[in-house]
């Protein structure tokens, strides 16, 4: 599969103030050196705990937060270092769905004013062409046209979740950035969402980078996973292979601890160490040497580099050797 | 199996809404054992936690009991004064564990000060008493330096650390049951395995009885002994937890669990959405979206019938 967003060294820097008499509050790293690429078509999982920087990471390669330092490739052209105004325009075919649907759409605003909105903003007309293209995009996820004479308190959270999509794919996008897209649904409405999402991604050819902390709806869906811990990627492989062996100890911990539904797993089974560390408080070396039940002083010293791996993954790990029996490339 | 601690029978409760009458539960059953780990599973709506409400006897001041009984502990709940209930359960032999850990705590008052007033209200032991036993659940949820964190406020502590807390504050009082509402969702995986372990060890530590209301089946499978299925104000099935998830009897609960994305390859959902309690379908309220319904399924509510180890309210099974 071609590469068609790809994220080189990507740095986001957040908060952070000079204050008068007073030390200086240094920013949060919620992005700390990040590279990976996006391939034509697929579904890569971003997967990690709150405040590991999966969003933030999603909001700077949409142009919405201006990246710190590193490059945002579309389509092998460099779409970063220039303003958020700019960054939008250059990255028309990457859209973003809100992980609150709620939240996201104004509650004064009828369903078909909000989509218009996002036509009108992108310059498609006349009006006659917007309408064709709301009612054509409330049918492809599954909602009745006159959907758009209808207020947001009028919609379950399911539909919600639908009209946000819309929102999105009514401007033909080629990459839809999806933020916990069932967080907050109850299971039946889950899986009705996630089928859409398969449906829409065959018929319209989408590629999807899909945000979740939940591993098991990460599992179904994606075709690549990679892991997140305090701003850096500490793992990526194909899911198959990320399930079956987990290599780097972080992603071991998380998968033993992902509850699942299967009985007789045992409570007691994984190693599970500490709490994570605050972002503003990121230890020195590799950020997951303190909860690591691997962890040697080298660790504390440099950061380790993702490297790739006999199986195609990557892996930031000093001591991955020893842990997995693969071969460095 | 053994005596139950909590048994609710038949339990109906109404709601006096502006567009009538919202009938909330329809015949909810529930057994606890002593000593197990009971989780209450069901999409929002179900009725979880009205069903909570009820036991804690905190409802709201609107709603009726049409029928049932809850009985705990030799009495039914449903019969004793607010006052009774306020002074001898909640908070005493019942306690309880909220959802949102940064929510329950009060953030201009030390946490000492919080835990202590509970204690103070259902004991006469005298303060340092009371500081003593708090330190030694402190120690018991595993807070790192429990006699310190007595006097710190709530920002000092992490959602798990406040989680913990929050555990010790229902095992103060020496309670029989402790029920938790989700105490777990508003934490990140690897903190919610640590404080279901926690859970776990203190159950037969303390010799208490727990009700774990939650919508994760994979938590279910971790954690609780036996679960009860709730849809739409009914309880529909509920057993011991490896029967009930790994062949699960009633149509909703198949639907719902093969609506799980660890069993779900075609993600088929379950068709039409769930029925409003103001206008509720008659008998089983899942027939209207019931792929094996008949049409005995309208007459009156199905009768529990055991089979497989496992309650289910299903025509299916009479």
């Amino acid at each position: 599969m071609a590469e068609i967003l790809a994220v080189e060294g990507l740095v986001t820097l957040l908060g952070g103030e000079k204050r008068f008499l007073r030390a200086e509050r240094p920013p949060v790293r919620a992005v700390d050196g990040v590279s990976l690429e996006l391939r034509e078509g697929e579904v890569l999982g971003v997967v990690g705990e709150s405040g590991c920087g999966k969003s933030t990471l999603g909001r700077t390669i949409l142009g919405i937060q201006r990246e710190t330092a590193g490059t945002v490739r579309l389509d092998g052209r460099v779409v970063s270092g220039v303003d958020p105004r700019t960054a939008r325009q250059m990255r028309r075919d990457v859209q973003y769905v809100h992980q609150d649907a709620a939240a996201a759409l104004d509650p004064w605003w009828s369903i078909g004013r909000t989509l218009d909105e996002a036509l009108v903003i992108n310059g498609v007309g006349p009006g006659e062409e917007r309408a064709r293209r709301i009612d054509r995009v409330l049918r492809d996820v599954g909602l009745d046209p006159t959907t758009k004479r209808r207020y947001p308190h009028e919609l379950s959270g399911g539909q919600l979740r639908r009209v946000t999509l819309a929102r999105v794919l009514v401007l033909a996008p080629r990459i839809v950035l999806l933020d916990e897209p069932t967080s907050g649904l109850d299971l039946s409405v889950q899986a009705t969402v996630l089928r859409l999402l398969r449906e829409l991604r065959a018929e319209l050819g989408l590629t999807y980078m899909f945000i979740s902390h939940d591993l098991s709806v990460v599992r179904l869906m994606c075709d690549r996973v990679a892991i997140m811990y305090l701003g850096r990627i500490v793992e990526t492989a194909e899911t198959a292979k990320l399930f079956e062996s987990p290599v780097h100890p972080y992603t071991t911990m998380l998968l033993a601890a992902a509850p699942r539904l299967a009985t007789g797993q045992g409570l007691h089974a994984a190693a599970i160490h500490g709490e994570p560390p605050s972002a503003t408080a990121v230890p020195s070396g590799c950020a997951f040497r303190t909860r690591c039940p691997h962890a040697i002083d080298a660790c504390a010293v440099t950061v380790p580099t993702l490297d790739l791996i006999a199986d195609g993954r990557r892996v930031a790990c000093h001591r991955w050797p020893e842990l997995a029996p693969l071969e460095r490339v | 199996m053994a005596e139950a601690l909590l048994h609710v029978d038949g339990l109906r409760i109404s709601i006096p809404t502006d567009d009538g009458l919202a009938q909330i539960l329809d015949h909810v059953d529930l057994e606890i054992p002593k000593g197990r780990i009971v989780g209450v599973v069901g999409e929002s709506g179900c009725g979880k936690s009205t069903l909570v409400r009820a036991v804690l006897g905190i409802l709201p001041r609107a709603a009726r009991v049409d029928e049932g009984r809850i009985g705990f502990a030799g009495e039914d709940l449903l019969k004793l004064s607010p006052a009774d209930m306020t002074r001898r359960i909640r908070g005493k032999a019942i306690g309880f564990i909220p959802q949102d850990p940064f929510l329950a705590l009060n953030p201009v008052f030390t946490v000492g000060t919080q835990l202590l007033e509970i204690m103070r209200w259902h004991a006469s032991d005298g303060r340092a008493a009371h500081r003593a036993h708090l330190v030694e659940l402190l120690r018991a949820v595993q807070l790192p330096d429990p006699d310190a964190a007595l006097d710190r406020y709530p920002h000092e502590f992490s959602g798990g650390q406040r989680q913990r807390l929050l555990i010790a504050g229902a095992l103060a009082c020496r309670p029989r049951l402790v029920i938790a509402d989700e105490p777990t969702s508003a934490l990140d995986v690897t903190t919610q395995l640590q404080i279901l372990r926690l859970l776990r060890d203190l159950v037969s530590r303390f010799d208490v009885s727990m009700l774990f209301v939650t919508h994760d089946f994979g938590v279910v499978a971790q954690l609780c002994d036996d679960v009860m299925v709730m849809y739409a104000g009914q309880s529909v099935e509920a057993g011991p937890t490896a029967a009930v998830l790994d062949a699960p009897k009633h149509p909703y609960t198949q639907m719902l669990i093969a609506c799980h994305p660890d069993r779900a390859q075609d993600l088929a959902g379950i068709p039409g959405s769930v029925a409003s309690p103001l206008k509720p379908p008659s008998g089983c309220r899942f027939h209207p979206r019931c792929p094996s319904a008949k049409p005995v399924c309208h007459g009156p509510r199905p009768a529990q019938v055991h089979v497989a180890e496992r309650e289910v309210a299903c025509v299916l099974y009479g």
